[in-house]
Parts: C-alpha cells; structure tokens; sequence
C-alpha cells in the first residue's frame, strides 16, 4: 500500500494518430513527451527518470541526448508488451516514492502501420520465445491466432457470441468518431460486424486492433508536488501488475478464460480503497473485442462467464453503465499500446474528454493486458 | 526462435527440448517428466516448478488426448501456411495432464467441440521435420 495516492498524472501528449507519419519513431516519441511535459508546466531538464517501451527501439538516452537532461537518475522498461504502460505507472511512481526521481517520463510511440506490423515482430520477441519453438511451427503464429481460442473456450462454456464481441466494437467505434483523434471514424453498426471476415475464428476482422503511428506521453510526479504544476493532477489510487500461471504460453494455462488482471485487480482496488461499483469510466486495453470483455469479468464488473451479457444494448457505450474506451481504444483510435488509454483516462478526470467526457467522471481506471497474458491497471481519481 | 528457412517457421531445438524434437523424427511423442517427484511437464524447460529439480526424464505419451479449445486459421499471417488456410489449430489436454497444440486432421470446423478424444499423428514436412498433428480418436 506504499504507493497508494503517492503519484499524480501531472502532464499528457499525444501526436495525431494515422497510418503513416512520414516521421521517426523517435521524433514522434520526443513530439508527444514535449507536448506531455508542456502540459505539466516542466522543463525537459527537470525529467530525471524515463521507462521506455522496448519493442519501440527508442532508449532513455535518446531523450537524454534530445534534451540535454544533465543528470537522468533512472531508467528502465517494463517488458510487457500491451500491459507495459500502466506497469510503467506503477514503477515510476515506486521509484518517486523512494526518492530516486521527482517526475518520471513514459513515452510510447510506433510506427506500426508504415513500419514492420506486430504479427512479423512478435517472432522476434525473446517473451515468444517458447511459442516461437513449439506452437508457430503448427501455425499458431500471430497475436489473433494465439489468442482466438482463450476466446472460443469462453463462448463453448459460458454461452458468449460474437454478437457480443461485435457490441463491444459498435460502441467503441462510436467513441472513435466523437473523439477528434482518431483513424476509423466510420459508423459501424451490429451487422458490420458480422459482416467482416473472418480472421482467427472467432475473431473477426473488426474485433482486431489496429496499426497505427504516432506518439503518447505522459509524465508522473509525486503526490505532494503535483499540486504546484500546471494542471489539476489526477491521482494515482491504487496500481498493480499481474503475471498469470503459464505467463508465456496461453495453452499450458490451467484455466483459459482468466488473465494476469485477475491478480492485479484486487491488489488495485484493495490499494485504491474502492471498488469496481465505484468507477465512472473505464480505459481497457483492447487488442481484441474479446480481450475487454474477459477484463470486464477479471476487473470484477461482474463474475466470471457474465462478460457477453453485461455488455449487451451498448452498456460499454456512453450513457450506458460502464463507458469504455472513450477515446476509441485500439480497436478505432490508434494501437499506442495502451498508453493512448492512460492519455485518456487523465483527460477524462480533467473534465477535458470534450464530446466523449463522461459527466462528473471522479474516478477511473485504465488497464493494460500484454503479451500472452500480462495484466495492469491503474485506479485514478482527480485531484 | 524460429527461423525463416523453406518459407515456414522452423523450430530451433535447444538443448532443453532437443529430445522432444528427436522422439517426433521417430515418431514418438516424448515428455518430460521430473526424476525426482515424477511430475510431466511440457513444453520442456530446465525447472520443475513442483520440486526444483534439474534432474529430467523422457516418458513416452500414449498420444491420446481431448479438445481444451481451438481455433480456425483464415488470415494468411504467414506466407508459409498460405496454402493451407483454413485450418484448426487445436489446443489439446493430453492424457498425461498436459496440453500442446497442434493442427487438427480428418475433421471440420463445425465437428470441433470441447471434449472430443483425438490421437497424436506424426507428419514429415518437406523441410525433413516431424510435426505433431491430432486426428479425431476412434
């Protein structure tokens, strides 16, 4: 409980999201990190600590290098992969809370459209090491594939559809096209999306994120000092990670349906002092429909099996009970890995989420779901 | 890691799983079993995570199994399957308290269903690999 309401969401950036920047990987990364501390009254000089996302190839010293930072105190990754961003909160605000930095960077840029796509670089990965030697030989090679039948397990034991997945797309792409940035910005309807080709059965096309470039950012600073920069802070609650048994093979998993959320959950909100009946709107990491909706059970929104009907007749839409993803997630605005997720959440309790706020969000919490099951999540409230 | 070579992903044996690969080339589905406690791991690693042993065994498995989940390749995320789209990769608990994964043969994607027994099967690719695949048990 030492981290509890101990760091703050003290600046956010993001670039524009599309699906070729003409820019580097770095120059979007340093864009959306200027812009992020900017935000929070800073300097680049008073950064002392940055955790980079290492799939992105971007180091800390880049930002040393960029922006002369005379003395970086700390740096690090948190290696995984979608649940990196939110981990990284966690870890910045654990290194704050000790005394090593004052306010931490977490930059999080790609060009995952115009560059090299996930499903040729997971094999790369050191994480997939052991799926690399035994399961894409088979032909179980990309992220969709490997994931498709945590999914199909859910539906042949508790009754989910695709229709359900489908509700979580519709609302979501409605989300999209109120943001203001955002790539797919086309309505969608039910039919849509079962209209939309098959990928990994049962995942079709539109239950897949996107590739997207660009850049997000955010810095975090200690509790106490937040309240003297630029803008209202928003509080960290409560913040854990997750590993779940079998971490790197979702085949060796005792049970398929459960994630390494269902761990950190509870720690979060145990951390933060509420509860799931306590949060106004909800960032969940969404690389798949199907991937919400097992965190909407893991969270704790409702029990396990009970994902497909909770969020039936548009209740993940705004104005239904649980808003998600308000800036259109990885599904329509942009897959940033989940920091975009993080971005969101903080304008969300500014009372800045502008066409998609939700009214009198208090508080929320964002997570983040990685690799082959990694999870994260954040419990935030404004300050 | 896998590599590139003949347009599929090859694996790479290590010296951990060399003799999983070896007991395919013979057609023999081999597993690991801890020589202390005797618990069956897979996929093989160095550890057992029940007593910490480094000492390792290879039983043979009776290759019999039933259906845990699955899925059905549509997407060409990799030229070397191209050709074989669409095809079901099932994940399979084995009767040794295991699972691994593997194509299915013989069978339809609208006859999959948690539960249904299949056997292991040993396919040589061109590339001189054996791989394991399931057919559907008698």
């Amino acid at each position: 409980m030492a981290l509890k309401e101990r760091g703050a969401i003290t600046g956010i950036g993001e670039t524009a999201y599309s699906k070729n920047s003409g820019k580097s990987v770095v120059a979007l990364q340093m864009q959306a990190s200027l812009e992020a501390i900017a935000d929070a009254g800073l300097s680049p000089t008073d950064i002392d600590g940055v955790i980079v996302y290492g799939p992105s190839g971007v180091v800390a010293e880049d930002f040393v290098t960029n922006f002369g930072i005379p003395d970086l105190r700390f740096s690090a990754t948190t290696p995984m992969g979608g649940a990196s961003a939110v981990a990284a909160v966690q870890c910045a605000i654990a290194v704050i809370v000790s005394g090593v930095c004052r306010h931490v960077l977490i930059p999080l840029g790609r060009n995952g459209a115009s560059g090299s796509r996930i499903g040729a670089r997971v094999r790369e990965m050191p994480q997939f090491r052991v799926v690399g030697e035994f399961e894409m030989p088979v032909g179980a090679i990309a992220p969709a594939q490997l994931y498709a039948p945590m999914a199909r397990r859910h539906m042949e034991l508790y009754g989910t559809t695709s229709r359900q997945f489908g509700e979580i797309a519709v609302a979501t792409r409605r989300h999209a096209a109120l943001h203001g940035n955002a790539i797919m910005t086309a309505p969608m309807t039910l039919e849509d999306h079962h209209a939309s080709r098959m990928i990994a059965d049962p995942l079709r096309l539109f239950d897949c994120s996107l590739e997207s470039d660009g850049a997000a950012a955010i810095v975090v600073s200690a509790a106490e000092r937040a309240r003297d920069l630029a803008r209202r802070p928003v509080y960290v609650m409560g913040v854990a990670e997750g590993h779940p048994d079998s971490p790197s093979v979702i085949s060796q998993r005792p049970d398929l349906t459960t994630l390494g959320l269902a761990k950190a959950a509870p720690r979060a909100f145990a951390m933060a002092g509420v509860g799931p009946g306590d949060i106004d709107v909800a960032e969940i990491y969404d690389c798949f429909t199907y991937t919400v909706l097992c965190e909407i059970e893991d969270l704790g929104f409702c029990r396990k099996g009970e994902g497909g009907p909770f969020v039936e007749g548009g209740a993940t839409a705004l104005g239904g009970r649980l808003p998600v993803n308000t800036h259109g997630g990885l599904l329509s605005q942009a897959h940033m890995a989940g920091l975009n997720h993080v971005v969101e959440l903080v304008r969300q309790l500014r009372g800045a989420g502008g066409a998609t706020q939700v009214p009198d969000a208090e508080i929320g919490l964002v997570t983040g779901y990685g690799d082959m099951g990694d999870g994260s999540v954040a419990v935030m409230r404004r300050g | 890691m896998p590599t590139e070579a003949a347009g599929k992903p090859l694996p790479e044996p290590t010296r951990d799983s060399k003799p999983y690969w070896d007991g395919l080339n013979e057609g023999r589905l081999l597993l690991q079993q801890c020589a202390a406690c005797r618990k069956i791991r897979h996929y093989p690693r160095p550890v057992c995570d029940a007593c910490y042993s480094m000492e390792v065994a290879w039983i043979e498995a009776s290759g019999r199994g039933c259906v845990h989940s699955w899925t059905v390749a549509h997407h060409p995320f990799h030229p070397g399957f191209k050709e074989e789209l669409p095809y079901i990769v099932a994940i399979v608990d084995l009767e040794e308290g295991v699972r691994m994964n593997a194509q299915m043969r013989g069978v339809t994607p609208g006859e999959m269903r948690i539960g249904l027994p299949v056997r292991v099967a040993f396919e040589r690719t061109k590339e001189g690999l054996t791989l394991p695949a399931f057919v559907r048990a008698p």
